[in-house]
């Protein structure tokens, strides 16, 4: 118990300090821009009234992160980097935007259709890099990177072509879709209560399955020792398939929401890097589900509020990005350190039964 | 003068892999290290070789105590190591093969190089081009490279480490040649196998181990009879079994030969019965794991057929065979069997019957605590297999096998087990076959080979050079086998 915690505490302590660090070299005092992250995202005080806005829209940043964080747990225990999220993000808005623009149906079934096309096109992507990978032996990490740039490239190719908006082809997206397809939302606010329903259910269900389904042990036992799971009458790559499938459709239902929930209409940079920054999530909440929900919130508020840094104070905002990048870099040097120290812990007994086999 | 090894200790856990190990090395002799897998002569090498550092001992060479941190000091100190698998960079050519491990600065003087390796070449007969892509050349003249990259950098003694897997006839003799001429010019020669012919024909001395230890050293030449003796000890003769009538035929190899590498050049034909036990002798890998996975259908056979309980399997997926209750349990337990991470209770739901998609984890914990009991697990129904001990994961394995199955293929079934894990997991093998159960099972351990097999197939170099029936067989007859001898044909 008490090496978890310090592989919580450590990158932690190591994010504040090196925060600190760097906003003393930038000149600045360090509680500025924390404080003004903090009221660019959720008002300061938080919660303040007349901040819905500002709260639906972190929300609304929130769920991508989250629905993208739920999916990578899957393919995470299942041994997989899902690189290629980014673009089962993408190719979920776009499926979800061609339903918004060529479907007209009564509201409810126009928003459940989009969800439902922002999945199947996200589950295919995903799909795709399982296949690549259990078939043609292509590293998912490849692959995954690889379909991400296509991805990047049908979205863009779709917003300056065949969806450009009447009149100018421009990259700053297509036509608004029409009201009936967009995502029913809080008054005064971007913020989908259905959205938030969905990502609660969506990590939920992932926990449930790694907790009590025997297909998440499974899938488990497939991550955790391929060839024990084979051995066992597992069939590995269907498992494999199976989780790139589920993170795929997450994934889908993120772009989805950036589509039909955020921005209205499609833009080439529709994930926002979310997908990564998902990753960054996961890996910081140690595969465990329910942490995704905090982590993910305290990552879309840096997203959020950092755009205030540079309105507000002289700095970047990329300094959003350097945080999270630092907080990364620190959450995997605390897995690697832990690793490293139960490794030299076992040491003895571990070198010992490999030698026996020499 | 010479090398000098003394007292050498190096223990991995509770392994003692060199238990206190003296061995001289004359200047000038080739001396043979011969021994069984896991006798720690690989161990021992690789203390001198510097890629261990012995928990205690001294090395002496040439009178003068020397200390090996790393390979490069070994190097520094004149002991060159050729591993069993030449330690060759295949996408770069000879030469920078050759330099690559030369000590000094950023510089490197590819020419004069060049012709230094054309003249150590020249000089011991290897046809060897400096320019020639590593990854063109043969696994012997992959050897020939590394033999005269360690000559250039100064070797005065030279380990060769099972030199001759993988090499043809022709370079064999090149290579014996070669060492012979070395050792005339006063290079120490360390020859580390198993093969007794090979150990016969070039040694002038052989240092025999067993377990960590040194059990003899003999001036050559001898009977080989004598060096079995001594790689084996005294071994109890066979004891007759149980009366078990074998049943039909569960396992049916007609004809089956692999595809490329071992076991490619012959064809294994071999009926199994219901009941038979059969024992897979031979050093580690000459063939009896690629025999066990064209068994459980992990390997298709590129020729013959494979019969399992009566249905022609061949070519079928793995699952096949485990459908016809076929079970397959490789030697690395937590590599190849359990999972590491997850607890006892989750390898029974793994393994077991129940297929229902929620998991009922309160009758799960309940049935996982009574197996944990009836098998005599020590550990905890939430204990995680990499926590428990080797006897344990063993017996953690067999509990986790469906019950009346018609093969069961096993990897060393007792390695590293103390004798009571040991004899419990026979007892529970032995169940099994009365139930009708074939056992087929590979085994370093003449022992248990003589103890339990009703036929013993002897493996050498990828082929399976003898089939015994255990009754009527010797030691003496199994161990020249492993060696590779044939026994001088009997009317």
């Amino acid at each position: 118990m008490s090496s978890r915690l310090q592989s919580v505490l450590l990158p932690v302590t190591i994010v504040v300090a090196s925060t600190v660090a760097l906003l003393f070299a930038v000149g600045s005092n360090p509680w500025d821009p924390i404080r003004l992250i903090i009221e660019g995202s959720i008002g300061w005080p938080p919660f303040e009234a007349g901040t819905a806005a500002k709260v639906g829209d972190t929300v609304m940043v929130w769920v991508p992160i989250a629905l993208a964080s739920a999916g990578l747990i899957v393919t995470f225990r299942a041994g997989m980097w899902n690189i290629g999220i980014e673009g089962q993000i993408i190719m979920g808005a776009i499926a979800a935007s061609w339903v918004a623009r060529t479907i007209s149906a009564p509201r409810p079934l126009r928003v459940f259709l989009t969800i439902a096309a922002g999945a199947v096109g996200g589950l295919l992507w995903g799909l795709l890099v399982g296949i690549l990978r259990t078939v043609g032996g292509v590293n998912e990490i490849f692959g995954g990177l690889g379909l991400d740039f296509v991805a990047v490239s049908v979205a863009t190719y779709l917003v300056i072509g065949p969806w450009r908006r009447s009149g100018v082809a421009s990259t700053s997206g297509t036509d608004v879709f029409a009201d009936a397809a967009l995502l029913p939302s809080l008054e005064g606010s971007r913020l989908s209560p259905l959205m938030v329903a969905i990502t609660l259910a969506a990590i939920f269900g992932v926990w449930l399955l790694f907790r009590g389904t025997l297909y998440g042990l499974r899938l488990k036992a497939v991550g955790a020792n391929r060839p024990s799971a084979f051995l066992l009458g597992i069939p590995t790559n269907r498992f494999l398939l199976g989780a790139f499938m589920i993170c795929g459709a997450l994934a889908g239902i993120a772009g989805t929401s950036q589509a039909t929930g955020f921005h209205f209409k499609l833009i080439p940079a529709i994930s926002g890097n979310y997908g990564f920054l998902a990753i960054l999530v996961v890996l910081l909440a140690r595969f465990r589900a329910f942490w995704v929900i905090p982590i993910s919130f305290f990552f879309a508020m840096i997203a959020v509020g950092a755009s205030q840094l540079d309105l507000r104070l002289d700095l970047s905002s990329t300094l959003g990005g350097v945080l999270q990048g630092t907080l990364v870099l620190s959450a995997m040097f605390g897995l690697g350190w832990a690793a490293y120290r139960a490794r030299k812990r076992a040491e003895g007994t571990a070198v010992g039964s490999e030698e026996a086999t020499v | 003068m010479g090398l000098e090894l003394r007292e050498i200790h190096k223990h991995y856990g509770p392994v003692r892999a060199n238990d206190g190990v003296s061995l001289t090395v004359e200047q000038g002799t080739l001396h043979g290290l011969l021994g069984e897998n896991g006798a720690g002569k690989s161990t021992l090498m690789k203390v001198l070789s510097g890629f261990h550092s012995a928990d205690s001992g001294e090395i002496m060479l040439d009178g003068k105590p020397i200390k090996l941190a790393s390979p490069d000091d070994a190097i520094a100190a004149g002991i060159g190591m050729l591993h069993q698998d030449p330690l060759v960079f295949l996408p770069f050519s000879t030469i920078d093969n050759f330099v690559l491990g030369s000590p000094g600065g950023q510089r490197l003087d590819r020419k004069r190089a060049a012709v230094e390796f054309d003249e150590l070449c020249e000089r011991y007969g290897f046809n060897l081009d400096a320019s020639t892509p590593a990854r063109l050349l043969t696994v012997g003249e992959r050897q020939q490279l590394e033999i005269v990259r360690l000559l250039w950098l100064g070797a005065k003694v030279l380990i060769l480490d099972e030199p001759t897997t993988g090499i043809s006839a022709d370079q064999r003799s090149k290579l014996f040649t070669t060492l012979k001429a070395l050792a005339k010019e006063g290079m120490s020669v360390i020859f580390v196998s198993h093969k007794l012919e090979e150990v016969a024909d070039l040694c002038e001395r052989v240092t025999v181990m067993t377990r960590g230890k040194v059990v003899g050293e003999v001036e050559m030449p001898v009977p080989p009879e004598r060096l079995v003796r001594m790689m084996f000890g005294q071994v109890v003769e066979a004891r007759a079994r149980s009366a078990v009538d074998l049943g039909q035929p569960q396992l049916r190899l007609s004809g089956v030969r692999a595809a490329s590498g071992l076991l490619s050049e012959d064809t294994v034909s071999i009926d199994i019965g219901a009941g038979e036990v059969i024992g897979l002798a031979g050093m580690e890998g000459s063939g009896q794991d690629t025999f066990l996975r064209m068994c459980c259908g992990m390997r298709a056979p590129k020729e013959g057929t494979v019969e399992v309980a009566g249905h022609n399997l061949t070519g079928k997926h793995y699952r096949d065979f485990l459908a016809a209750k076929m079970k397959y349990l490789p030697a690395g337990r937590l590599e190849e069997g359990l999972i590491k991470g997850l607890t006892i209770t989750e390898h029974f739901v793994l393994a077991g019957g129940d297929k229902s998609f929620i998991i009922d984890w309160t009758a799960a914990r309940d049935r996982a605590v009574r197996q944990v009991d009836h098998f005599t697990i020590k550990g905890t129904e939430a204990s995680t297999a990499e926590s428990l001990s080797g006897g344990n994961q063993q017996r953690l394995l067999l509990a986790m096998l469906p019950p009346q199955l018609s093969v069961l293929l096993m990897e060393h079934p007792t390695r590293g087990l103390d004798i009571e894990s040991a004899d419990w997991v026979w007892e529970q093998l032995l169940q099994r076959r009365e139930e009708g159960t074939s056992i087929v099972f590979a085994s370093a351990d003449l022992d248990e080979l003589l103890r339990y097999s009703d036929r013993i197939l002897v493996f050498f170099s990828g082929r399976v050079i003898g089939e015994l029936k255990t009754a009527q067989t010797t030691v003496d007859e199994v161990g020249l086998l492993i060696g590779g001898r044939r026994r001088e044909a009997s009317p």
